[in-house]
């Protein structure tokens, strides 16, 4: 085996075979068998795969677009799971976006935000509410429900709403030492839940318990998004949007201040780092790409109400950066992936072949261990062994590292063959 | 509006004493880590958790046994509470010594999320189990101490109305009581808790001066573990139901009071909780009154909340804290 990846190691061509045959194989698996959640898992594999070959950058995502525009929605199309393998693309995708937000703030800024879910909060309620008839309650002018069409707005108004709260949270908030920041953001996501909840009176707002119903689709041009297959091609745009966003500001002034801040404060400002600025600027932007996604899912599930957005969720997120690597944008994506895909088809899966089993008498199996009820505690075990074992996460963040000499005197382009990585010490203590 | 205030007050009073007494209790457990090892410990809600399920396990046992009937209930509470308290004192040692020893010198972040991951598993782990033996994780003990005592606070003035408790809150009162000034005395006068407060101050120091500091440490999770389950035992008791989430909100609202009273203070930690006890059950009974019917007893965990981001900004070292600078 080691021999072989050695061989494989500088043989671009053997890895892009070796890669085509893979996704070749597993789509004709899937496109043949589309019953198979294997397969499509095997599929997704794929882009791993991806990621570890040594392709040039530009190729690699030029091969993942294909992959997921093309290949993905196409062969799984034409069996009866298509909708719900779309579905948990999707979802995967909303994952994957707030995972990264919460890897800015957590992983490059060092702060521990334990009620992330809020701001999710936020903007699915920020859509919902304007998308039903629900702000004809407060509103003393215009039409209620919007049309769809608004939905395009709202992706923006949703994002500085978000960003907005971010920053009323942050300031009060990030004058407190790092440990005292993750009980305040704790009891902060337990507020807006008790806030949405309630805020049915005096005024109805959020028509509380009961939730906004029938939210309206994104629309435009008269053609509706009403199916899981049409809202994964929104929500892979916006992450296209989130990863690039997150990937310049990771290398630029402000990401290497976020660095700085989380290996020490003190050092950071008397470096000249504006603290407050820094860690509120982290708040908003993670917080920013969570009121996005929130806005889009509203619009998919056409539901929002308050038990979506529970401390469970804050944490599953949280366990996505952590498994993936804290501040490592692969990682966290990778986190988010397996995590998504865990809770929604391998916990369920495994529970229903278990109940079958005990069905049939093979093994009798008490219905409190089903493992789809697990969550937590699989959840709990991951952040210890994580944090005991392997604190860096499963892809490691990297820093560029520049040679001093080359700097100094090299051209533009002789700089950029210069760039190597290393691993991101902050968290291997 | 103040007569109806003033009407509600002796209530108030009771049940927020009763309240305020758990939560100074578990606050001790919060503070005592704090001190000695600046972490927030979010297990310790969770043995709270787990001490109200341990006493209320044995109780229905004891009462399937026939025990309950056949010796004083006093005697049979006092039995459980000896029982859970050295449990779930072992417990939180394991704790401390599996998930957070591992860790004394890796970045604070870090052992968080490691405590965070141990809060779920215990909460998942004891909904298992009872879902397991009973089918159902919401628990229900068997009802001790239910006599009802009236104070007659109308005989008093006429403004008041009459407070009612149950033999519970007296004895809940009184076990709380009993614990805090036993931990006040264990820390202030005897060896082990000049030790305690020796590491607390400069753990390498206090090595230096042959304090064995690993053992001090587990000395400190383990009484603040016993005493946060013990409490569980007498939350059990006072309020009847118990579900495995019940520690994760009620531990919150006692490391709100242990910042209260200025975390890492003992005494503050006692008065913090008391004082929060009492300021949440005034805004139970008196918030709509006071809004005009805009905020319901439901905005009672945000009251408690609001306290706590109140508190950090404009007094982060607590009521009874000293500030601390940091140093470089």
């Amino acid at each position: 085996m080691h021999k072989l990846t050695n061989k494989l190691k500088g043989n671009k061509l053997a890895q892009i075979i070796l890669l085509v045959l893979y996704v070749l194989v597993t789509s004709l698996s899937l496109y043949l068998a589309q019953a198979s959640v294997t397969a499509f898992l095997l599929l997704l594999f794929s882009l791993l795969l991806l990621y570890y070959t040594e392709l040039p950058d530009r190729l690699k995502w030029v091969i993942a677009g294909v992959v997921l525009i093309g290949v993905i929605p196409f062969v799984s199309s034409t069996g009866p799971g298509y909708q719900s393998y779309m579905e948990v693309a999707t979802v995967v995708g909303i994952y994957v976006a707030m995972a990264l937000g919460l890897n800015i703030v957590v992983g490059l800024a060092g702060l521990l935000d334990l009620g992330f879910v809020a701001f999710f909060a936020i903007g699915a309620y920020t859509y919902g509410i304007f998308a039903t008839g629900q702000a004809a309650n407060f509103m003393p002018f215009g039409d209620f429900p919007l049309s769809g069409e608004s939905f395009w707005i709202f992706i923006l108004i949703g994002c500085f709403v978000a960003a907005l709260f971010g920053v009323l949270l942050g300031i009060p908030v990030l004058r407190v030492k790092g440990d005292y920041l993750a009980i305040v953001t704790l009891g902060f996501g337990e507020i807006i839940r008790i806030v949405f909840n309630n805020l049915d009176k005096p005024v109805n707002i959020t028509n509380g318990a009961m939730g906004l119903a029938s939210v309206k689709p994104p629309e435009i041009f008269g053609y509706q998004f009403v199916y899981p297959n049409q809202f994964y091609f929104i929500v892979l745009a916006i992450l296209l949007f989130v990863i690039l966003a997150v990937r310049r500001f990771e290398y630029s002034r402000i990401g290497r201040s976020w660095k700085a801040v989380r290996e020490n404060e003190i050092a950071a400002q008397s470096m000249g780092i504006h603290l407050v600025r820094t860690k509120l600027l982290a708040f908003a932007i993670g917080a920013s790409f969570s009121g996005m996604m929130g806005v889009v899912f509203a619009a998919k599930q056409t539901f929002v109400d308050p038990t979506s957005f529970t401390l469970l969720e804050s944490i599953t997120i949280l366990v996505m950066v952590i498994l993936g690597g804290m501040g490592s944008v692969p990682g966290v994506i990778l986190g988010a992936a397996v995590i998504t895909i865990l809770n929604l088809q391998v916990l369920t899966e495994v529970t229903n072949y278990l109940n079958q089993l005990s069905l049939n008498g093979v093994i009798s199996f008490p219905e409190a261990l089903a493992p789809a009820k697990m969550q937590r505690f699989i959840f709990g075990a991951i952040l210890i062994v994580f944090a005991i074992y392997r604190p860096q996460g499963l892809i490691p963040a990297k820093n560029p590292v520049f040679d001093e000499e080359s700097l100094k005197e090299g051209s533009k382009k002789h700089r950029k063959e210069q760039i190597t990585v290393e691993p991101d010490k902050g968290f291997q203590a | 509006m103040l007569a109806e205030i003033l009407q509600s007050l002796p209530q108030v009073l009771v049940d927020g004493l009763a309240l305020g007494a758990i939560y100074a209790v578990i606050a001790l457990g919060y503070t005592m880590v704090y001190g000695i090892l600046e972490l927030i410990n979010f297990a310790h809600g969770e043995i709270f958790m787990t001490g109200a399920f341990i006493g209320v396990a044995m109780l229905i046992l004891m009462t399937g046994m026939g025990w309950l009937a056949a010796m004083p209930a006093i005697l049979a509470l006092i039995l459980v509470l000896v029982v859970t308290s050295i449990l779930t004192g072992f417990m939180g040692v394991g704790i401390e010594r599996m998930a957070y020893r591992p860790l004394r010198n890796s970045p604070k972040l870090i052992t968080l999320i490691s405590a965070i991951g141990v809060s779920f598993l215990l909460q998942d782990l004891v909904r298992f189990i009872t879902e397991y033996k009973r089918g159902n994780y919401i628990l229900t003990g068997p009802s001790m101490f239910n006599e009802q005592f009236a104070i007659k606070f109308s005989s008093i003035s006429s403004s008041f109305s009459d407070a009612f408790f149950k033999t519970s809150t007296l004895i809940l009162i009184i076990s709380v009581v009993i614990m805090m000034v036993g931990l006040d005395f264990f820390v202030n006068k005897t060896k082990w808790g000049m030790a305690m407060r020796a590491v607390a101050q400069d753990r390498e120091t206090a090595s230096l001066m042959s304090i064995n500091v690993n053992k001090v440490i587990s000395l400190t999770f383990f009484i603040g573990s016993a005493l946060g389950g013990a409490t569980g035992v007498l939350f059990a008791v006072q309020y009847g139901t118990i579900d495995p989430y019940i520690g994760f909100i009620l531990g919150l609202k006692a490391f709100t009071a242990a910042v209260l009273g200025g975390i890492g203070n003992i005494r503050g930690a006692m008065a913090g909780g008391i004082m929060l006890g009492l300021l949440e059950m005034f805004a139970a009974a008196n918030l709509q009154l006071l809004t005009g019917g805009i905020l319901g007893a439901e905005y009672k965990d945000v009251f408690a909340f609001a306290i706590l981001i109140i508190v950090l900004i404009f007094k982060p070292e607590g009521l009874f804290g000293k500030a601390v600078t940091e140093k470089v």
